[in-house]
């Protein structure tokens, strides 16, 4: 009872007019970028996190600004769709399932019917997840109040070992990309002693201060993707015109319970693998439609246009960013880059993400719980009445949204800490990871790291101090004991695969 | 591609290394410090030394990028298969006029300042590149700069670096700041 009461403040508080502009700027500036192939909801938080110091400094709450970024990332998740259906390209990469079925019905001549159908599972995956949200962190948040220290270090390790066993990229270069993270937040000073360390180069001028995490996303996300962008999408995009009068959405409305199946697999499965690190919103839009189109009678018409091939996805990539959003905000352990972002956001706000938020921040906690119904809201009614203009937006030429967000990430690197050397080294980042991107090398990975590197780096160093230099802490403890072994497992789940292909070769 | 790979991960090698050999390095008050005495786990009955993280890390780093040369050896990595050029003639091309552009972007910010830069990068790349009317770069380039001034300058009071535009701007501050 008590959590509704806090849910109602919540809304309320998402309700007031500053909440309110911010949720809907934020979800516009959301559903563009999830539309423009080449930006996904990680670029629009990374590029636009030094613009929201403003916000803190306008409204004078931490929560603002935090509303404004999530706002984004729910649009985004929207937006995505936008693309996949007319154009064929996913907008971002959570939306790769839209197109399996959402395209052909869009060249099928019901391009209409498939933003409808988008935009309605979208908007049930956003509220199921909500709602278990709502119900799961206050509990999770204060089962995660009895961790310390060791406890805290094995989920971090838990997170790098799902991106090593499960993500599915090649397991050197992902354990390079996470090493490179976590020893570029050493750069600077020793948190603990304090002594000046890995002053590369010997420049103070440019490693003194350490390298701030916003230097290596935005190089990530602003510089490296636009620059993989450009180099591998050299055709123009052919768009499906949409025929959009308001009696064909109502007739794409009326049809919506055709696609009741694949939202409800989409919603509730989203949000599970959401909140696994490492999986997130992509995985778990592309294992609702497999699922989806695994239990239904009809498996030969996915593929086609079916209209649950539609709703799956979009139901659980909304779901999955929601729960992408808990271990985040009851752990303070990010699953994805966006969520990484965010936290690395609240940690700029001033805030100490982590169980201790839900009984020491209530006022940034509810609010911020509140206007993610509240962005959902806004997102279906501005995603179904702006259809028509995001389609004349998408045909806006790469050639002049690159340059755009190229100045954008300058000048926001450079607002954010106003120092001209972090804007190179942004830079440096950048370009070294379009090279890098080509080679496959994962760099969502490093990202997460450089993030979680100053928290880990002394829950780990604290746990040894305990133990007088003893590994068995984590294994001992009733509660680090199983998070530690499970990520022993996952980090040798590669080797035991490259075992068996060995003796299954040699039978 | 291959031949980028194996490069690649030399030079990831090497970094590690010089990682490795940073990390070693002990605190600067401390003349009589030896070099790795602060990468134990429990240096002077105080725990992991300021070295531990960042060696055992980098330690890491240079075990996989052996890896990562040993897949290219044995064929096994995509990239090590692949017979396609690292970046072909577009791409090439593309990275000379779009990465040198950027940082040329930085070289100009730094003498002309962002608002005598903005205009110049946008210009080239929307008129240059992007193959756009002039008077469409223009009006982007332009409008861009006074966006910004308004936004960083004036409302958020952060104040972009001027550069040798500097004295251009005194009329404006006394305006609007």
């Amino acid at each position: 009872m008590e959590v509704v009461v806090l849910l109602l403040d919540g809304v309320w508080a998402a309700l007031q007019p500053t909440n309110l502009g911010l949720a809907f700027l934020g979800v516009v500036i959301g559903l563009f970028v999830g539309a423009m192939p080449g930006l996904g909801s990680v670029n629009g938080v990374a590029i636009l996190l030094p613009f929201t110091f403003v916000i803190q400094e306008i409204t004078g709450t931490i929560s603002s600004p935090m509303i404004f970024l999530a706002a984004i990332y729910y649009g985004a998740m929207y937006g995505g769709a936008i693309s996949s259906i007319t154009l064929g390209i996913p907008g971002a990469s959570t939306a790769v399932a839209t197109t399996f079925d959402g395209r052909p019905m869009a060249l099928g001549g019901h391009a209409e019917k498939a933003l409808v159908i988008a935009a309605i599972a979208s908007f049930a995956g956003g509220t199921i997840s909500n709602i278990i949200f709502t119900g799961a962190a206050p509990l999770l948040a204060s089962v995660a109040l009895k961790f310390g220290n060791p406890e805290i270090f094995a989920l971090m390790l838990l997170a790098f070992a799902t991106f090593i066993g499960l993500g599915g990229d090649d397991v050197p270069k992902t354990i390079i990309s996470i090493c490179f993270g976590l020893v570029m937040s050493a750069v600077g000073f020793d948190i603990i002693s304090g002594a000046p360390r890995l002053l590369l180069f010997d420049s103070t001028e440019w490693f003194s201060r350490g390298i701030q995490f916003l230097v290596l996303a935005i190089g990530v996300y602003g510089i490296g993707e636009m620059l993989w962008t450009i180099n591998s999408t050299r055709d123009s995009f052919k768009m499906t015109e949409a025929n959009i009068t308001l009696a064909r959405v109502w007739q794409a409305l009326k049809s919506f319970p055709e696609a009741w199946r694949g939202t409800s697999i989409g919603s509730f499965l989203g949000f599970f693998v959401g909140i696994l690190p490492a999986a997130g919103a992509t995985p778990g839009s592309l294992m609702a439609y497999g699922v989806t189109k695994m239990v239904s009678k009809n498996q030969e018409e996915f593929g086609k246009g079916r209209p649950d091939g539609v709703a799956a996805p979009e139901a659980a990539n909304n779901s999955a960013s929601t729960g992408a959003m808990l271990p985040m905000m009851t752990l303070g352990i990010p699953g994805s880059p966006t969520t990484a972002v965010l936290l690395a956001g609240m940690v700029i706000w001033g805030l100490q993400p982590g169980p201790l938020l839900f009984s020491e921040q209530p006022e940034f906690v509810w609010p911020l719980i509140g206007s993610f119904y509240i962005s959902n809201v806004i997102a279906v009614v501005v995603n179904l009445a702006c259809i028509p203009l995001f389609l004349k937006v998408l045909r806006m030429p790469f050639s002049i949204l690159a340059p755009l967000i190229f100045v954008l990430s300058v000048v926001g690197t450079y607002a954010a800490y106003q120092n001209i050397y972090d804007v190179w080294l942004m830079l440096i980042f950048g370009i070294g990871a379009f090279l890098l991107r080509i080679l496959d090398y994962p760099l969502a990975p490093a990202v997460l790291a450089i993030v979680l590197g100053p928290i880990a780096e002394p829950k780990l160093r604290q746990s040894l101090l305990l133990s007088d230099g003893s590994w068995m802490i984590f294994l001992e403890r009733p509660i680090s004991g199983p998070i530690t072994i499970a990520a022993i497992i996952l980090l040798l789940l590669p080797l035991y695969g490259f075992i068996r292909k060995r003796v299954k070769a040699r039978s | 591609m291959r031949i980028a790979e194996l490069v690649t991960a030399i030079a990831i090698a090497f970094f590690s290394l010089y990682l490795m050999w940073e990390s070693g390095e002990g605190p600067s008050w401390d003349p009589t410090a030896v070099r790795f005495a602060n990468i134990g786990i429990n240096v002077n009955n105080e725990g992991p030394g300021s070295g531990f993280w960042p060696f055992w890390l980098s330690l890491a780093m240079l075990i996989c990028s052996a890896m990562v040369g040993i897949n290219w050896f044995r064929r096994k990595s995509v990239p090590s298969q692949s017979t396609e050029r690292f970046l072909d003639t577009y791409g090439i091309k593309m990275f000379a006029l779009v990465g040198g552009g950027l940082v040329a972007f930085l070289f100009l910010v730094g003498l002309i300042g962002f608002y005598g830069a903005i205009p110049i990068f946008l210009f080239y790349y929307i008129y240059f590149l992007g193959k756009h009317p002039w008077w469409l770069a223009s009006i982007i380039g332009v409008g861009v700069a006074v966006f910004c001034f308004f936004f960083f300058d004036v409302a958020m009071r952060i104040v972009l670096p001027k550069g040798a535009l500097e004295p251009l701007f005194i009329p404006l501050y006394e305006i609007f700041l």
